[in-house]
């Protein structure tokens, strides 16, 4: 059985010597997407810094973080589900109504402790509505979760009406958005990393994680290797959900205010964070990291057009538009690559 | 039939395609005649596919030529291809399920009545008048969707018929059809060629080539090795010429003393598509499931494996009941399933060999819940290597492999996780033969370690070959069980058809 090894295979490449390893390495981080989202990244900051007043101050430096915060925590979740091939658009509104549940539940007189308890839980159930739809019933979670956007803010009206409940402790109110020491970082952003790096190992470092990019990218073939494509797919729905209701926590006690209109269109933030930190639409290819400097990329843009003084709607324009340049990019990027490839073969 | 100095039709001159370091084609030069039927032959990963896709304008060559008439041809893309005359037929078809026969064979070139409007009869009559060439029966008012795929080949052939294709390319064809069903297809052949058309075709099946074709060409890895006409050869010269050694024996089954019994299936059912199958399989055993396509035999493997749900029966493995539709408890019990669609089902194409290669035993390979790289890697390694995989990177994408090796990596994947029982779903269709020798080889040596094995097989020379018993199934009903002994070619196609009492 031993006439070729892969060893004796001609055509298998000679070990590169280091100096041309290191070049490959190179090579290959400069051909990540994440790895230009952080140049970016790096770039939008600096350039801002220096050119936008109040930008680089410490002030503006948390409200940054805190208004990202929210974008982040759905963005975990979201990430595994988009490299799924799925997607959900109720973060939103699950995030509104786990707000106005909230607002209504303190009316009622319950305690704080209990209330945070109750809204994670109720998002994690609205995302079980999600899960069964989607893998139960075998239907396109694009149609789904538009269906449970409109319903879940349609029932955040119902629960809460165009009222306010702003008279929330302040103690818990103002933890939402005090600092770390004497740093201008929000202790908010120590749960969204605690469960980045939750995240992260999950998806890069699990069976479960690795299982999520083979059915991603063919649901038939890891089925086949025993992967079970729909319990993974309901759970990832569940915790969606779950996280929205976190982050309808804190947005509720970071603007002191629970209404049924919160977080209106965020989940059009969170999917352009996610496209453009890398993950493919079409599912099976995606970073946490990516993600992450996505998130970052699109609210220090958002922020410093804001302190620059460009209207609100022209903000909704970049956002769109930074959506549809990270799907687009990739694929011209792809054409143009086989396109050179072509020209040299025909040079050589 | 041309002669010799006559100009051909096609030639292509010395081509030469690379893919980064390897070189897919380096060299390779034959000329088409028209009125003849030529032959490509060569093991998987030999060039024959690149060749193929260079005459249908996906590939242009780095070097050489591709000529018409003796003149040169550029073709930068399919649409240069199809100007030229250049038609081909793949194995699987790609037509539009929801339209009708004729609207598939006239996309983007309906003919067109007053304000612009499709011409529905007028359609209808051409495609009528084309299926009349090709002298074959099909409604152009039916939908594409539930079409077989020998009918669906043949709306193919009829829609490269409505272009004038002069050169009609077969790229494994004849790899899902039945025999009534292939003999069909050559007759269609025959008639283009009758018509002065040329024909490239495409196989692995030696017995095809020999009937259809005037000439053969013989490539291996990547470079022209013979073209000669039919009859001046043997089907062992051919096999010769495409393995570069000789194949002594090509189902080369141990004999082994079966022990206990390891796969247990009673009464498996499944409305309209099985019903009371009914088997065993011992340690050390080799069971093939014979039959024609159609017949039921993979909805079987996949109902015991999981993939399926079951109305009725029990899998038992090792005396213990299988919970139904779950994969992963069969995986868990000691089951392992090669299916039948290396694609689509049996590999993720984008992801990487290594990912492939550990994606069914990833729990295995973690330690505390976690994966390190390292022993993916190293258990990627080490069962590519006993399979003797051949690939640059294992970095890189699986779908970048040939067929046969493809093959490999999804039988690495699966005998990575060591199971009981290995069954295999044509576990050597479209793949080259000295791999597919390399695939019995390796069958028979993990009976002969005790593995029980189920082989689903069209093959009939593999079935008799490999199998210690032979179940024949027909129209998911099992016929007939027969012993090695009494295995024979008549015995199971008559069991196969259903013409029970007649044999065995």
């Amino acid at each position: 059985m031993a006439h070729d090894t892969l060893y004796a295979h001609p055509e298998a490449p000679a070990p590169e010597p280091g100096a041309r390893r290191a070049g490959a390495l190179w090579r290959a981080l400069f051909t990540r997407w994440d790895t230009w989202v952080v140049i970016v990244l790096a770039v939008v900051v600096v350039g801002a810094g220096a050119s936008v007043d109040g930008f680089a101050g410490p002030r503006n430096t948390q409200f940054l973080l805190m208004d990202i915060v929210a974008i982040a925590l759905i963005a975990l979740p979201m990430t595994l589900i988009v490299i799924t091939g799925e997607i959900d658009l109720s973060v939103a509104s699950t995030l509104g109504l786990c707000s106005a549940v909230m607002g209504q539940l303190w009316v009622a007189g319950l305690p704080l402790e209990l209330i945070v308890v109750l809204v994670v839980v109720l998002g994690a159930v609205l995302g079980v509505v999600n899960g069964v739809f989607v893998t139960k019933f075998g239907l396109p979670s694009l149609a789904v979760t538009i269906g449970t956007l409109a319903a879940y803010r349609g029932l955040s009206f119902v629960v809460l009406g165009d009222q306010a409940v702003a008279d929330f402790p302040r103690q818990w109110t103002d933890a939402a958005s005090s600092t770390i020491g004497g740093s201008p970082v929000p202790w908010s952003v120590l749960i969204a990393v605690v469960l980045a790096v939750a995240f992260a190992v999950v998806l890069h470092w699990t069976p479960f994680g690795r299982s999520l990019y083979a059915m991603g990218n063919n649901a038939e073939a890891a089925t086949f290797a025993g992967v079970s494509v729909n319990r993974a797919k309901f759970w990832l729905f569940v915790a969606s959900g779950a996280v929205a209701g976190l982050a309808g926590v804190y947005w509720t006690l970071r603007y002191a205010s629970a209404r049924a209109d919160n977080g209106s269109g965020l989940e059009l933030a969170v999917v352009a964070a996610v496209l453009l930190g890398g993950v493919s639409i079409f599912g099976g290819r995606g970073t946490l990291l990516g993600v992450l400097a996505g998130v970052l990329l699109l609210g220090s843009l958002r922020n410093a057009l804001q302190l620059a003084d460009v209207p609100a709607d022209t903000l909704n324009v970049v956002t769109g538009a930074l959506l549809i340049t990270s799907v687009v990019v990739p694929n011209v990027v792809g054409m143009a690559r086989s396109w050179l490839r072509q020209r040299r073969h025909q040079r050589g | 039939m041309a002669g010799d100095d006559a100009v051909p039709l096609l030639a292509v001159r010395d081509v030469t395609k690379s893919f980064g370091a390897v070189a897919a084609v380096a060299g390779v030069s034959f000329a088409l005649h028209g009125g003849e039927a030529h032959a490509l032959v060569g093991e998987n990963g030999a060039g024959k596919s690149t060749i193929v896709k260079m005459l249908a304008g996906v590939h242009r060559p780095d070097s050489g030529a591709i000529e018409m008439d003796g003149a040169p041809l550029v073709l930068g893309s399919p649409a240069d291809a199809r100007a030229a005359g250049i038609a081909i037929i793949y194995q699987e078809p790609t037509l539009f399920p929801d339209l009708s026969v004729a609207e598939n064979i006239f996309m983007g070139r309906q003919p067109l009545g007053r304000l612009r409007r499709i011409d529905k009869a007028a359609m209808k009559a051409e495609a009528e008048e084309l299926f009349g060439r090709l002298g074959v029966h099909l409604d152009p008012d039916r939908p594409a969707r539930g079409l077989s795929i020998a009918d669906q080949q043949l709306v193919e052939i009829a829609k490269a018929l409505s272009v004038d294709a002069r050169v009609l390319v077969m790229d494994e064809p004849t790899a899902a059809l039945s025999g009534v069903e292939v003999e069909r297809l050559f007759a269609v052949a025959r008639t283009l060629c009758a018509q002065g058309a040329a024909v490239l075709f495409i196989s692995h099946r030696f017995d095809e080539v020999f009937s259809l074709c005037e000439r053969i060409t013989v490539m291996r890895d990547g470079r022209w090795v013979s073209t000669d006409p039919t009859a001046d050869l043997t089907v062992d010269q051919v096999v010769r010429r495409m393995v570069g050694r000789d194949v002594s024996a090509l189902f080369p089954k141990e004999e082994v003393e079966p022990g206990e019994v390891v796969l247990d299936v009673r009464g498996l059912t499944r409305h309209g598509v099985f019903s009371d199958v009914t088997f065993s399989v011992r340690r050390g055993e080799i069971v093939a499931l014979a039959g024609l396509v159609g017949a039921g035999r993979s909805e079987v493997v996949r109902a015991i494996f999981g993939i399926d749900r079951l109305d009725e029966g029990e899998v038992h493995v090792d005396g213990e009941r299988l919970p139904a539709g779950s994969p992963a408890a069969a995986m868990n019990a000691g089951l392992a399933l090669v299916p039948e669609d290396r694609r689509q089902q049996g590999l993720v194409m984008e992801l990487s060999i290594e990912r492939n290669a550990t994606l069914t035993r990833l729990g295995a390979l973690a330690r505390v819940g976690l994966l390190s790289g390292r022993a993916e890697r190293r258990a990627a390694r080490e069962w590519t290597k006993r399979l003797q995989v051949k690939y640059g990177l294992l970095a890189d994408a699986v779908g970048t492999l040939s067929g046969g090796n493809q093959q490999k990596v999804v039988l690495a994947k699966w005998l990575a996780t060591e199971p009981k029982v290995l069954i295999v779903d044509e576990p050597t269709r479209g793949i080259d033969v000295g791999t597919k020798a390399e695939v019995h080889r390796l069958m028979s040596r993990l009976a002969g370690q005790g593995m029980a094995v189920v082989m689903v097989s069209s093959e009939l020379p593999e079935v008799l070959g490999m199998a210690d018993r032979v179940l024949v199934m027909h129209e998911g009903r099992v016929t007939a069980e027969l012993s090695r002994a009494e295995a024979n070619e008549e015995t199971v196609m008559f069991a196969a058809t259903g013409q029970n009492g007649t044999a065995a």
